[in-house]
């Protein structure tokens, strides 16, 4: 009981450092549960971004002027922490990208299409998120490389055994995601890097539910590539990386040209420059990154340990109390899972719970949840969807009940 | 439910539109069309596919089937009662008299039930949702005006 109240004053104590949080929509208290749409920031991201805009704004790398040199320490400290926050080996496997699509589109072009043709593979799993689908299926048609993907039962959970039996000679890369954006699963990362390398076939996870729920160690996961997104860890949008092993990032060929990535153009010849500078051609979203840099300290402040505690807790809570509604079909029931829970309630479709919800203050994702396959495997049209952040509390779980038992009646 | 607003969604969600989400008229597969569309809304993925007949110039019959939300399947619902039986121009004009006034730039009634769908004007985002048979409409009738201009 202790515990419990003292994990309910650290949520709240949390919560008080999310500004856009302590407001009223339609006349109620907002109670936020779409984060794995796009999390709140707590005031030091908002603060550091404002900081940098008045006092330290200048292009970075090229001006030998103090302003410069502030906006450039700013934007590669953020590099430093974020290599430090992932645990990467080096700053130079630290690319700097719009965000996870962009990162993934990245390796995609720059990594698999050089080197596929007919005949090769790449292999994913029927849980991917638009961003680590449609890059792949588009350098299947520029290459004639076959998409293949790994089945998932009725809980959401990975047919590891399966995806296993799909890892022969011709895959080019596996990519998986690390948290499920539609259903709230964990894959086995770990495992599946394991089983992949074991067979010399190089592995991408798609961290953008990973990095805000969990402690991430990319030496430890010994994955090639590690991809994720600043806005789903309280930092701004339009910012993301691409973790990617040193040697791997160094063969590859740039992904878009221009200012930056160059160390010398001439018309007969161009000299890209070194790591991870190669990949991040023109001016970059410089306030963006000093944001994300201060939502890492941010979270590492906190401490990811508690931030999963707290999270586990409270969607145990939240399951329970869904599961309490008459009519309501949870999707993705997973025993590993993290933060989400998506579900259909009665025959409502999920467009009109969330608009009704929303009359109640409470903001839920309904949709497709730009998993269009993981809807399809599930024969809905879309669900609802729940997610929670170290900012939510059990006050939201219930109000998010309350309101929905509001829609039951609308539509009894 | 108490709180501002709630006229609002009261007027979203009348047992008019509610009776023909549940019920749907004119739902189901035509079996010999003049004309057909889909209507796709990418927000949420819903899919309708408008069925009509074209004799003489009117619209003798029309369908819809598909998935949707209550605002959509109501819409198509009293979209098909409103255009059976009326001339394609009159469909065309209905058409732009909806899709401008639930989008707010125009500040016209609506004719008898359909004015019922007008509280997704307090909605931005369920405009689409409404205006998703119609739009399926447009494109089935102007579908086959380019063919027959061609002929």
């Amino acid at each position: 009981m202790l515990a419990e109240e003292q994990s309910i004053s650290t949520a709240d104590r949390l919560r008080a450092d999310f500004p856009a949080l302590h407001q009223s929509v339609n006349g109620r208290p907002l109670v936020y549960l779409d984060s794995a749409a796009s999390a709140q920031q707590p005031s030091s991201v908002i603060d550091a971004v404002a900081h940098y805009a008045r006092h330290d704004h200048a292009n970075v790398h090229r001006g030998v002027h103090t302003l410069s040199h502030r906006a450039t320490d700013a934007y590669e400290g953020a590099r430093d922490k974020l290599a430090g926050f992932i645990n990467a080996n080096s700053r130079r496997e630290v690319v700097f990208t719009s965000g996870t699509t962009e990162a993934i589109n990245l390796v995609a072009q720059s990594f698999v299409r050089p080197k596929a043709g007919p005949g090769d593979k790449i292999l994913i799993t029927h849980m991917e998120h638009h961003a680590n689908i449609v890059p792949w299926q588009m350098v299947c048609e520029q290459t004639g490389a076959e998409l293949v993907v790994a089945p998932i039962d009725g809980s959401g959970t990975l047919d590891t055994d399966a995806l296993y039996a799909l890892m022969d000679e011709r895959v080019l890369l596996v990519g998986v995601v690390h948290v499920s954006n539609a259903l709230g699963t964990i894959n086995p990362v770990e495992d599946i890097i394991r089983e992949a390398h074991a067979r010399d076939i190089p592995v991408l996870v798609d961290g953008a539910q990973g990095v805000p729920h969990k402690t991430v160690d990319v030496q430890a996961l010994d994955c090639e590539f590690y991809t994720f997104s600043g806005h789903k860890m309280f930092g701004p949008t339009g910012t993301g990386v691409l973790y990617g092993k040193e040697a791997l990032l160094e063969a590859m060929p740039p992904y878009q040209g221009g200012g930056d990535m160059i160390l010398e153009v001439s018309f007969d010849k161009t000299l890209y420059n070194e790591l991870p500078y190669k990949f991040e051609a023109g001016t970059p979203n410089i306030s963006g990154f000093v944001g994300l840099g201060a939502a890492v300290d941010y979270l590492l402040d906190v401490g990811l340990d508690t931030v999963s505690e707290l999270e586990n807790e409270l969607l145990e809570y939240m399951t329970a109390r869904l599961a309490e509604l008459d009519g309501i079909r949870l999707i993705g029931t997973a025993d590993n899972k993290a933060s989400v829970q998506s579900f259909i309630l009665s025959d409502i479709h999920p467009h009109d719970l969330g608009t009704i919800l929303d009359h109640q203050g409470v903001a839920i994702r309904t949709g497709h949840h730009c998993a269009m396959p993981v809807m399809q495997f599930f024969d809905v049209p879309g669900t609802a969807r729940a997610s929670l952040a170290l900012y939510n509390n059990r006050d939201d779980v219930d109000q998010l009940v309350a309101a929905l038992k509001v829609a039951q009646e609308m539509f009894a | 439910m108490s709180g501002a607003g709630d006229s609002e969604i009261r007027e979203l969600y009348r047992s008019l539109i509610l009776d023909h989400a549940r019920s749907p008229r004119h739902f189901g597969r035509m079996e010999e069309p003049t004309h057909t569309a889909d209507g796709i809304n990418p927000l949420c993925g819903d899919k309708l596919e408008v069925f009509i007949s074209v004799q003489d110039d009117t619209i003798a019959d029309v369908s819809f089937e598909g998935k949707g939300c209550a605002i959509s399947l109501a819409s198509a619902s009293m979209m098909s009662e409103r255009i059976i039986g009326q001339s394609v121009n009159d469909a065309i004009s209905d058409i732009e008299l909806v899709s401008q006034s639930l989008s707010g730039e125009s500040a016209e009634t609506l004719p008898g039930k359909l004015e019922a769908l007008k509280g997704v004007r307090e909605y931005p985002s369920r405009v689409k949702c409404a205006t998703l048979a119609w739009h399926a409409l447009r494109a089935a009738i102007t579908k086959d005006r380019a063919v027959a201009t061609t002929e």
